[in-house]
């Protein structure tokens, strides 16, 4: 299985019908998005939180170096790599709605 | 047998722990709040009664705002857990996979798959608790991720009140077993809907002498949780592929047959046949228990309307009709004397360090207390 179809797979919907709570359901679908940013925002901050006291407890924090720092290759291509699938991760709902549209048509 | 972990990956399910726990400390008890606040009093003024029943509890509530935000909220942490549940496990599926076939192979007797069984439609038309793929879906041979899915989120779900390995409710069951029937060695125990065996291993720890099976129709599930078995020294435990309304053992052959969260998820004709197989199955002197959340009977309005929840909007189909059914007059119809019959409650047992659910607020379908009905035969 190549990567765009693991993808696709890790986002699928459940079999039946997405309710609506809203009267606008422009409205669902973008708290759907919202909280789902705000569980990555929740992981980005553990994540910054066990960087910082590993550090701490190193002694080896050094902020400026945070600042100053710039990713060679390799390093970029990952993070690259990592928003990709961090925005496939937010905008799911955007998929799904494809995915059925498809279906549809089929 | 579970699968590996990265950071992102357990702060993910971290958040949606502490997020599910939020909002049933936190959040729910504001829906009561703008019931009696403003939706009964608008209600009231135009129908000059209150909302009859549960039913128009909702229909008068779909309009308003909190209900709304919480609801679309509770639906998006589902999701979410879902996709946090497939994103740690299906890029590790064929690792898992074949973890799971050398497990099982060291133990090949007691793990039996049937391609025979098919999915009954009560089960196919709608992925139970939004789960993608159900129990059931398989992307690769011999795949356990939908297990590996289930076993990694429920935790998150449950925020710790099923215990450390979500065996809960399994354990209160054995204690209860042992306490209803003192000294007695049941020879032979069935788990009926075991799913990938969190309930059903407690039983083969507390009767060490006894033949333990569960059953379930789906193969991921009995793969990953022969495996999980194995791993945790049970090899004996016997996973089995077939379906409850048609089982493939003789009459009177068990002594206790059981089930946990099991019946919700059944239709109403597929119920009556199963609870017909166990009064088929049970052995003279043996005894059946079945754990659900409790019935609506007795509950106000409101609590029903809470509770009804999740079969509207979390793909729970059966969840209302079930906590409708008199299962005692169930029993009763499928042979059960009136007086062997009983219902009961069992306390989830977890560990020490676990919370316990009198510490909890309970979250409508989720805390660590379970209603039972029973049968001795």
């Amino acid at each position: 299985m190549n990567k765009p179809d693991l993808q696709k797979l890790i986002n699928a919907a459940a079999s039946g019908k997405r309710p609506h709570f809203f009267s606008d359901h422009d409205v669902d679908r973008l708290l759907s998005i919202v909280w789902a940013m705000a569980a990555e925002l929740a992981v980005t901050r553990e994540r910054l939180d066990t960087v910082e006291r590993l550090l701490a407890k190193r002694a080896l924090l050094d902020r400026a170096a945070i600042d100053a720092y710039r990713p060679d290759g390799a390093a970029a291509a990952e993070r690259g790599q990592w928003q990709m699938e961090y925005l496939s991760r937010l905008l799911r709902v955007l998929q799904q709605e494809v995915d059925a549209l498809q279906r549809e048509v089929r | 047998m579970s699968p590996e972990a990265t950071h992102d990956e357990i702060a993910r399910f971290n958040f949606l722990a502490n997020f599910n726990k939020y909002m049933s400390n936190v959040v729910v008890a504001g829906i009561a709040v703008a019931y009696e606040r403003r939706v009964a009093p608008h209600w009231r003024a135009q129908h000059g009664v209150d909302p009859a029943d549960r039913r128009e509890i909702r229909a008068a509530m779909s309009a308003d705002a909190y209900y709304q935000l919480w609801s679309a909220l509770r639906r998006s942490g589902m999701e979410i857990r879902q996709q946090a549940g497939r994103s740690l496990v299906l890029r590790q599926m064929q690792a898992l996979r074949d973890r799971a076939r050398e497990l099982n192979a060291a133990c090949a007797a007691t793990l039996r798959l049937d391609d025979s069984i098919t999915i009954p439609r009560y089960q196919s038309e709608l992925d139970n608790h939004c789960m993608p793929g159900s129990y059931y879906a398989e992307y690769i041979d011999d795949d356990v991720s939908a297990a590996a899915n289930y076993d990694a989120g429920m935790f998150a779900t449950t925020t710790g009140l099923f215990g450390r390995y979500l065996d809960g409710a399994g354990r209160g069951t054995a204690h209860w077993l042992r306490r209803y029937r003192p000294g007695w060695q049941p020879r032979r125990i069935l788990d009926l809907g075991c799913g990938l065996g969190h309930n059903l291993l407690p039983l083969a720890r507390a009767y060490l002498e006894a033949e333990v099976i569960g059953v379930d129709i789906a193969a991921p599930m009995l793969r990953y949780g022969h495996a999980r078995a194995v791993g945790m020294g049970l090899g004996r435990v016997i996973f089995q592929q077939a379906n409850a309304e048609r089982l493939p053992f003789e009459d009177a052959s068990f002594d206790f047959i059981y089930s946990t969260m099991f019946l919700h998820e059944t239709s109403h004709a597929a119920l009556r046949n199963i609870l017909g197989e166990v009064h088929r199955l049970l052995a003279p002197g043996g005894v059946q228990l079945h754990l659900e959340q409790p019935p609506y009977r007795g509950m106000s309005d409101f609590e029903q309307f809470l509770r009804d929840w999740d079969c509207h909007y979390n793909n729970e189909p059966f969840w209302s009709a079930l906590h409708e059914t008199h299962l005692p007059t169930l029993l009763a119809e499928k042979g059960f004397a009136q007086t062997d019959i009983f219902e009961t409650e069992i306390h989830a047992i977890v560990e020490d360090e676990m919370p316990k659910v009198a510490a909890e607020i309970e979250d409508f379908g989720r805390g660590g207390l379970w209603y039972a009905c029973g049968a001795a035969a």
